[in-house]
């Protein structure tokens, strides 16, 4: 099993090695295949290695496998090591599974493109730094992975480096994930600070000692730990950066912009469950700007026109409802929406690029319109993607959705505030994501003469008819217990993430009836969440399944509302007003006046003194040798006399 | 004879060495006339040594003769390559230096 | 290996880092007795003399024993006996990875540089090796007065460097250079002369030698006057802000193997110094300094990030990025603790690996376009995709990547700046942000972006030349960002050694010290294991018996 696990992290590097030295050389078929089947390897692997560990006996927490010394000096002592248990064994999976479908719909979306290779490449590297960031056992190895997929999300993003939007938007997401980055490098620090290690285990052990339940230390790191969290997982005030991140080519928005990358935040707030628990305070944080979140990116997505914009931001609103569970104290919950969003959130992203391979590249759904004729199978995946996103019942997001909004009113450190909050965002997912069905696929066609839309090759069909069956039940595995289900995944998360145990541990004791508020509640908003994603689909079928859905009725309706929605709320323009062209102004003057007018004018300001005082004194050199040596004749006479004078007195 | 003799001839030496530099125009009669200023020296420093018995004097005159030679060929050389240069040997002329 | 068995290398062995620094001189006199217009045989020359300072850089490399604070491979000669200087050189960890340091990146540079050269071949070359000499010198001196004339003598053939083969301005670059670091070592020069006298006042013996200084105690009036000398004299060397200004204007001036020797090796010598001098000379003073060089430190970051990015210059953007990585050095330096002293020694050599790289990648586009403009490139990674390659990873590795060298030092540093203080640490977070913004906008402005420049479409890829000089930095890069402890093993022992010396005066810091607190003598030589292994647990006083009698 430890070696099934080493395989896991050891499949994509050779992918990375073999695209680096053959990436170039060899035909694209067989580089995509290669890379592909890196991943491929890594999933078997990943399997083998989570069976081994699902076969051990109960008590064993996980299984750690120390591959080196990777840090040692003084009283640091970091391992370089890995750590399955629950929590990395769901992610795991979820990684090389979806990576290996998205791999395998790449060599048919990315046919032709002169880095291909390049693609394949650094497709595989991200794999490997997201196994090593779910799989390292100390946050200093989790760190390496985290920085490692936002290298690789930069390189990816602006992989077509020749366009400036793309090079920027590269830019500004490492940027962007750098602020968060810094305030989790500030945590880790505390952390060591305090317990000395590093060590995820440990730390956690070792936490009821350190901390006190509410203190300010706890808060403090958790604090930073979140603000990490938000940069990596595009959460206000740190989101901006996820839509732009649109500029890659699609699957790479699939994998690293939807289904795995940005999950990243969730996953390690997740993993620090046990110390995010004693901080109540963090938590109600975690939940609001979570909740926040949700709705302002669904405000938002709603009124984009770039398919995948809208996409990027029901991606940003996810996370935030993904945020919110992790607020309410219920992680397993969280990580359960975490891979039910892989599935339908992967499946949405490749199906649009789907659409925009049909559609010669156009993005605009203003131009699109009545491709479910065209494109029978993406339209047929795409709708139960979309279904599963807003909640339709039996669908997997479904049962995670609506775990999160009981957790938000239930949890262990529920509100019902929060509920309300969620359930507006739960509204806004089925209105947006109704209004891209039908203005891509349902309504009357926009497309211009020129685009002949045509159905993509097997390559691609594939990976979305497997991704939709997992989209359609991969829910299943969370049924919850009031419909009769385990909630299986639950407990099983449950277990790694300790603090569930407040939430499906205790369902799984006491049964459905005695968990907090009951099962009555449970049921009562069940029925109400499936009413919200109805509203939402009756508020977009309203609005968008008429005969011609343009001039949209929001804009007429709300324009200024609708033209901030537009604008995406102007996070970009106050960032920059307020952080970017002070700081661009303040580092000019820095330069042009600090360093070359005060650092540089003194420096230079005493040579000047100094030559002006040479040249003053250079007047004495008259140029005669005669008088040189009159003067050295003199000063020795006088010297003589004085010598003379002293010796005598 | 007394050490005094050698002394003041000595001085009389070095009066005429510095007179020289200082009155004399051209490079190669200064140049002899620090000759003549080490010479004296040496003259003071053999006397003082044949009149205390030490030795120290006389290896001192060695070092200045060391010098002067050096003295003379660098001067020399330089007095040569003034006088291609700006065909002159006049130190009035060559005030090229001047601050 | 021990090598004292070879016998008929014993002889050899026995002065084998005075041969590291005679070889390279050596070189310097073939070169100068060669024909004027044989450029090649003479570049042959120097590198062939080089690499075989390299390879005996190597044999220093796996000989070294990495478990002990002592000085290896000492020679000790006397040389004026009048005033007591004599000929001692030896190493440390420290000084055993900077030897090696610049033992390679000498003929990685001059092999990086191979064409940019073409005129006054003879001096170019010579003074490459007089300059390697004069640095290897530096590092394994152990007697001041040593230790000064190599300080000095280097300063000759890198001012020749900017001021011959440079660059537009370089004679005022050449000339600020030179006057920045007199200034200071004139100092340097002054303190190392009241040590001397002080030495010889307390103890009825004049020397120059480091050991002997270390023994003493300096009054703490002296030792404040002293710390400041010296460490003013090593501040403007590293630069700490704000005594940086000399640096962009020699960078940007000088040739590329100017640039690449400076960044890389001679910036050390600042922090170097700092670590051999003034904080095991004058402990008390340097402790009461911490909270003002942090500061200028922090600021350092800070500061050198924000100029680096507004900087059109690549050659200039690199040069403030040195003084904000320099910056990190200094912090991690003035923590006193064992992992920030070794993490700023490794970090001082991930910045010479880094920056030197990165002058050398400068180096290969300016020869071909003759500019170093920014706005004058974008989208080479189409036309050179090995280029772009290599200079990401190289951006990466300074810009802090994880994985990558220059993480492993500045976690060390920031974990270490933590404990003592989180106003340490935290101030200096930013400084990583501003890393990614300055080098994502060179990468932005270089390798991304459109093509648009007619004269960049014609550009041509790294020549094998140009490629295998950049594979042993790139191996290294990622070889310390993964596996660090090899490079981490003989700082340690060191780290340690600083780390009990700083502890044994920082509790009574305001006290005056009247009399001497020398500390056993075994304990420059060997630090006990337990020691080194819980350093917070050896209170100040209990091993160092003489510091008790500190007087209020």
């Amino acid at each position: 099993m430890t070696t099934a696990l080493k395989l896991v992290l050891l499949f994509p590097l050779i992918g990375v090695v073999f695209g680096l030295t053959f990436g170039r050389r060899l035909p694209e078929k067989v580089v995509g295949w290669i890379s592909s089947l890196c991943v491929g390897a890594a999933f078997v692997s990943a399997v083998i290695a989570v069976s081994g560990f699902l076969g051990l006996e109960h008590g064993e927490a996980g299984v750690s496998v120390v591959l080196f010394e990777w840090i040692a000096t003084g009283p640091v002592h970091i391992d370089a090591a890995l750590w399955l248990d629950q929590l990395s064994s769901v992610m795991i999976l979820v990684v090389t599974g979806v990576g290996f479908l998205i791999h395998v719909y790449s060599i048919g979306y990315m046919h032709g493109d002169w880095g291909f290779g390049r693609f394949f490449t650094w497709m595989n590297l991200f794999t490997f730094a997201m196994l090593l960031l779910v799989l390292g056992d100390s946050l200093a190895m989790l760190f390496i992975g985290w920085e490692g997929v936002g290298l690789c999300s930069y390189l990816l993003i602006g992989f077509w480096f020749e366009k400036d939007s793309a090079a920027d938007a590269g830019r500004k997401a490492f940027v962007v994930n750098r602020i968060g980055d810094a305030a989790f490098i500030s945590g880790m620090l505390a952390l060591f600070a305090l317990f000395g290690t590093l060590n995820i285990q440990e730390i956690i052990h070792l936490s009821p000692e350190v901390f006190a339940v509410g203190g300010s230390a706890v808060t403090i790191i958790t604090l930073l730990l979140f603000v990490g969290a938000t940069g990596k997982s595009a959460q206000i005030p740190l989101h901006i950066w996820l839509p732009d991140a649109m500029e890659g080519p699609t699957p790479v928005s699939a994998l690293i912009h939807a289904a795995t990358m940005v999950t990243a935040g969730v996953y390690l707030v997740a993993r620090m469950g046990s110390i995010f628990i004693m901080a109540p305070t963090t938590l109600a944080v975690v939940a609001l700007v979570g909740a926040l979140t949700a709705i302002v990116a669904g405000l938002i997505g709603i009124a984009q026109h770039d398919i995948k914009k809208v996409l990027a931001y029901s991606t940003v609103s996810q996370l935030g409802f993904m945020f919110l569970a992790l607020g309410a104290g219920a992680f397993a919950v969280g990580i359960f929406h975490l891979m039910t969003h892989a599935f339908f959130k992967g499946l949405l992203f490749l199906g649009a690029g789907s659409v925009i391979h049909a559609m010669s590249d156009k993005q605009d759904m203003r131009e699109m319109g009545g491709l479910r004729k065209k494109l029978p199978i993406t339209h047929a995946t795409m709708v139960i993607a979309g279904l599963a996103l807003a909640g339709i019942p039996f669908f997997s997001g479904f049962f995670s959705k609506d775990e999160i909004l009981y957790e938000a009113w239930a949890g262990p450190n529920g509100h019902p505030l929060f509920w309300v909050l969620g359930a507006i965002a739960a509204v806004l997912t089925g209105i947006y994501i109704f209004r891209l069905l039908y203005l891509t696929f349902w309504s009357k066609s926009r497309v211009p003469d020129d685009i002949h839309p045509h159905e993509s090759p097997k390559v691609m069909t594939v990976p979305l008819m497997i991704l939709a069956v997992l989209a359609a039940v991969g829910g299943f595995i969370g049924l919850p217990k009031v419909l009769g289900g385990g909630a299986w995944i639950q407990d099983f998360i449950g277990t790694a993430t300790g603090a569930a145990a407040h939430g499906a541990e205790a369902v799984g004791e006491l049964g459905a009836e005695a968990a907090h508020g009951g099962g009555g509640l449970q049921v009562i908003l069940m029925v109400v969440s499936v009413l919200l994603a109805l509203t939402g689909f009756w508020i977009a079928r309203r609005w968008y399944g008429r005969e011609e859905p343009y001039p949209e009725v929001p804009e007429q309706a709300v324009p200024g509302l609708w033209k901030a929605m537009r604008q995406k709320f102007y996070f970009d323009e106050f960032y920059f007003l307020i952080i970017g062209k002070p700081l661009l102004k303040l580092s000019e003057w820095l330069y042009r006046f600090f360093d070359v007018k005060i650092i540089d004018g003194t420096v230079n300001g005493a040579g000047q003194v100094t030559n002006t005082l040479a040249r003053w004194i250079a007047g004495l050199q008259v140029g005669h040798v005669g008088i040189y040596a009159l003067a050295l004749a003199g000063g020795a006479a006088i010297r003589t006399e004085t010598g003379k004078g002293l010796s005598n007195g | 004879m007394t050490l005094t003799s050698y002394l003041i001839l000595s001085a009389i030496l070095f009066t005429l060495g510095v007179l020289g530099v200082l009155l004399r125009r051209n490079v190669i009669v200064i140049l002899m006339s620090v000759e003549l200023m080490l010479n004296a020296v040496n003259l003071a420093m053999v006397a003082f040594s044949r009149f205390t018995l030490g030795l120290d004097g006389q290896v001192m005159s060695f070092l200045i003769i060391a010098i002067a030679a050096a003295e003379a060929a660098v001067g020399l050389a330089l007095v040569v390559q003034i006088a291609r240069d700006r065909r002159t040997v006049d130190v009035d002329d060559l005030t090229l230096l001047r601050g | 290996m021990n090598a004292q068995d070879l016998t008929l290398f014993g002889s050899i062995w026995a002065h084998w880092l005075s041969w590291t620094i005679l070889i390279p001189v050596l070189g310097a006199l073939a070169i100068a007795i060669v024909p004027k217009d044989r450029h090649t045989l003479m570049k042959g020359i120097a590198l062939v003399v080089s690499l075989i300072v390299f390879v005996m850089g190597i044999a220093i490399w796996f000989s070294f024993d990495p478990d002990t604070a002592a000085f290896q491979m000492t020679e000790s000669m006397r040389w004026i006996p009048g005033i007591g200087a004599s000929y001692l050189v030896g190493i440390d960890g420290m000084s055993m990875i900077l030897v090696v340091l610049t033992a390679f990146l000498t003929p990685i540079a001059l092999l990086g540089t191979w064409t940019s050269v073409t005129e006054k071949m003879k001096g170019y070359t010579a003074s490459i090796l007089m300059l390697e000499a004069g640095m290897i010198g530096v590092f394994v001196a152990r007697d001041l007065f040593l230790f000064y004339i190599f300080w000095e003598a280097m300063l000759i053939p890198m001012y020749l460097l900017i001021g011959v083969w440079g660059g537009p301005r370089r004679i005022y670059a050449a000339v600020k250079f030179i006057l920045y670091t007199l200034v200071g070592s004139f100092l340097m020069l002054i303190a190392i002369l009241a040590l001397y006298f002080l030495h010889g006042k307390l103890t009825g013996v004049y020397t120059f030698d480091l050991a002997a200084f270390e023994q003493i105690a300096i009054p703490f009036g002296a030792q404040t006057w002293l710390f400041l000398a010296f460490t003013f004299a090593f501040c403007i060397k590293v630069p700490l802000w704000p005594f940086h200004t000399w640096l962009p204007d020699a960078h940007v001036e000088a040739p590329t193997f100017g640039s690449v020797i400076l960044a890389g090796v001679l910036l050390k010598m600042g922090t170097y110094g700092l670590l051999r001098f003034s904080l095991p000379l004058f402990p008390v003073a340097a402790t009461l300094a911490v909270p003002y060089l942090a500061t200028l430190s922090i600021i350092g970051i800070t500061y050198g990030g924000l100029v680096a990015w507004v900087q059109k210059d690549i050659k200039s953007l690199v040069a403030y990025s040195s003084v904000a990585h320099l910056g990190f050095v200094v912090l991690g330096i003035f923590t006193f603790r064992a992992e920030g002293l070794s993490g700023s020694m490794l970090q001082m050599v991930n910045h010479g690996l880094s920056t030197g790289a990165l002058f050398i990648l400068v180096g290969y586009i300016y020869q071909r376009r003759h500019t170093r403009q920014i706005d004058d490139f974008g989208g080479l990674a189409k036309v050179m995709p090995i280029y772009a390659a290599i200079l990401l990873v190289v951006a990466f590795s300074s810009a802090g990547l994880p994985g990558l060298n220059g993480f492993v030092g500045e976690f060390l540093i920031l974990i270490a700046a933590f404990q003592v203080s989180p106003w340490m640490a935290i101030p200096a977070i930013p400084g990583i942000i501003i890393a990614a913004l300055y080098l994502l906008r060179l990468l932005r402005g270089v390798i991304w972006g459109p093509l648009d420049k007619e004269e960049n479409k014609v550009l041509k890829d790294l020549n094998l030349r140009e490629i295998l000089t950049m594979v042993p930095l790139l191996v290294l890069i990622v070889m310390i960002g993964i596996f660090p402890k090899p490079f981490l093993r003989p700082l340690e022992p060191v780290a340690a050694k600083i780390e009990k010396r700083m502890n044994s005066v920082r509790q009574p810091v305001r006290y005056v010290i009247e009399t001497p607190s020398p500390g056993d003598p075994e304990s420059r030589d060997t630090v006990p294991a337990d020691e080194t292994a819980a350093p917070e647990a050896t209170p100040a006083e209990s091993d160092e018996p003489n510091s008790a009698e500190m007087v209020t």
